[in-house]
């Protein structure tokens, strides 16, 4: 072996451990981070319903969700004797993985991180961020659907023959309402669409970087309707249809135990906040602090960046206390004939806009 | 290049072993399932090739979607097994004949034209001239809406056409079938919506809708 071939592979070795340990601290910090954010959900609905949600485990109930862990992986996994071996294991596999995968080019700051990951704070700087992302979400219905397949058993089968339908139906708003964004930033980088919303509304009226720069604002029915589309993505109430407890069990989960469990659980709140950090980035400034002044803008970026997806999160989790499930047609006539039109509307306007009101 | 050469042996050797799998397994789902590894593969190979965009597209429309549906449908078959396999001796001959022309042709367009990419005429008009920082998203777009315009409608609207005619075909009103009407629900008012009714003493009324 030459001595250049020698070379070569040392140098893809180091960059192959470099990003292996990167990837396992963005996985591990998001893990922990969604323990914490289960536990807000679960406190979330509790005060909403004038109880105290878990607060048993740990100083206000703190490690609760470190308590379920355990209480899962220690379970015994039971696998029906008329299921699919083989699709029956795999799907929370791949509900876990496509959605921790994700993950990859979510940017959560700018700048240097440490002069890793050709400095920018994110594993790959994909130019083609936002359609990886739309098409790993695209991919969490197949989690869903083998689970509910391999099951062999009526109520899963059921609930994934709704979430196939509910997800590919969502799906058609969601990517509509990203070509608005797009067509604004020009670019399908994520941190490139972020650096887009420096300048907007307020900096036109002459005020410093604020909130008012951030695509909320000028494409706020496309937000709202991002929104909507983002819970009925991530089966979250009121469109959690193919886990809806009172007419189907649990839906496409009803044969899982133990881990398997937790790996659909955990595919799920992952995807959740990976729609919270989409929501974060596209319409509401990514890092970017609220109002670019002194004591604001010393703030590191990923704590603005945290917050905001904590705050999607909130919102998230105040929907699940108070609006009742959707019926599975209501589902269906939301996506396809109010949504779809309307951002297919919103994207002749926007370019429209764009167009003859040389923005561009 | 090494590692670039490992990951495209990797990619391809997966893709031809699950597209065999397509045929071979026994459950239709499980072909499925394998049709989608397939597919995973064929993007992973675009990425090499440096055409990401072309990779996520295929992830997107085929993976998200396509085979959403394929699964959807394979999932509800009652298939007969003894039955299909009775029908693969039958039709063996014929795949046999068109596989073979294909590989014929295919063998015959690699021999004359050889396996470089500028040999062809059409590789070259396809190829856009990237300038210098253009990524292959805008290179496509700037190619896609201006020479090839009219293909690129003209493609729309044979989708769009496809898409009307299965709406036409499968919608129907079926009379008896109660609707949901958002406006009707809407319109209404405590006028039209509560009728207040008399009861004499002693006696009772019929409400006006039943009993009918």
């Amino acid at each position: 072996m030459s001595q250049e071939t020698q070379n070569m592979l040392l140098d893809y070795a180091i960059w192959f451990v470099t990003y292996a340990l990167l990837s396992a601290l963005v996985m591990v910090v998001l893990l922990v981070a969604i323990a914490f954010l289960l536990l807000m959900d679960r406190k979330v609905w509790a005060a909403v319903q004038m109880r105290k949600g878990p607060n048993v485990v740990g100083p206000f109930g703190l490690l609760q969700s470190f308590a379920d862990l355990l209480k899962f992986v220690f379970k015994e996994p039971v696998i029906p004797a008329g299921a699919d071996k083989i699709v029956f294991i795999l799907a929370p596999v791949a509900s876990a993985t496509f959605a921790l995968a994700a993950w990859a080019v979510i940017p959560v700051s700018e700048g240097n991180f440490f002069g890793l990951a050709d400095g920018r704070w994110v594993i790959s700087d994909l130019n083609v961020g936002v359609l990886y992302l739309l098409a790993i979400s695209s991919l969490g219905v197949y989690g869903i659907i083998m689970g509910g397949w391999a099951s062999n058993s009526k109520y899963p089968f059921m609930g994934s023959l709704r979430s196939a339908a509910q997800m590919v139906s969502y799906e058609v708003s969601i990517g509509l309402v990203i070509i608005t964004v797009l067509l604004c930033a020009g670019s399908l980088n994520l941190t490139e669409i972020v650096n887009a919303q420096k300048v907007g509304i307020g900096a036109s009226a002459g005020l410093p970087q604020s909130i008012l720069d951030w695509y909320w604002l000028p494409l706020f029915p496309m937000f709202v309707v991002f929104f909507i589309s983002a819970l009925a993505e991530t089966n979250r109430p009121p469109f959690d249809l193919p886990e809806a407890e009172s007419e189907l069990v649990a839906g496409f989960m009803v044969e899982y135990s133990s881990t398997p469990y937790l790996l659909f659980m955990l595919g799920e709140y992952v995807a959740i906040v990976t729609m919270c950090a989409l929501t974060t980035i596209l319409f509401l400034g990514g890092w970017l602090p609220p109002l670019d002044v002194a004591p604001l803008n010393w703030v590191p970026g990923i704590v603005w960046f945290s917050l905001k997806v904590i705050a999607v999160f909130f919102m998230f989790a105040m929907v699940k206390a108070m609006v009742p499930r959707y019926r599975y047609d209501q589902l269906m006539r939301l996506g396809w004939k109010v949504f779809l039109p309307l951002s297919l509307l919103m994207v002749v306007v926007v370019a429209g806009v764009l167009q003859y009101g040389g923005l561009v | 290049m090494i590692i670039k050469a490992l990951f495209f042996y990797l990619f391809a050797i997966l893709s031809v072993a699950s597209g065999a799998m397509v045929i071979i397994a026994r459950n239709p789902v499980h072909a499925v399932l394998f049709l989608i590894l397939t597919f995973f593969n064929a993007a992973g190979l675009f990425v090499l090739l440096g055409a990401e965009f072309l990779a996520l597209l295929l992830v997107i429309v085929y993976v998200g979607a396509v085979a959403v549906l394929f699964l959807f449908v394979t999932m509800m078959l009652d298939v007969d097994f003894a039955e299909l396999k009775a029908g693969f001796i039958k039709n063996a001959p014929v795949g046999a004949l068109v596989g073979g022309i294909v590989l014929l042709e295919l063998a015959g367009l690699f021999l004359l034209h050889g396996f470089s990419t500028g040999a062809s005429g059409v590789t070259q008009t396809a190829m856009p001239s990237m300038g210098s920082g253009i990524d292959n998203t805008t290179a496509l777009g700037r190619v896609l809406y201006t020479k090839y315009i009219y293909f690129f409608q003209a493609s729309g609207l044979v989708l769009l056409v496809a898409m009307i005619g299965a709406i036409v075909l499968t919608l129907r009103h079926k009379e008896g079938v109660k609707r949901q009407s958002i406006a009707a629900q809407v319109a209404r008012n405590p006028q039209t919506a509560i009728e207040v009714v008399e009861v004499p003493s002693g006696g009772s009324i019929i409400p006006s809708t039943e009993g009918q």
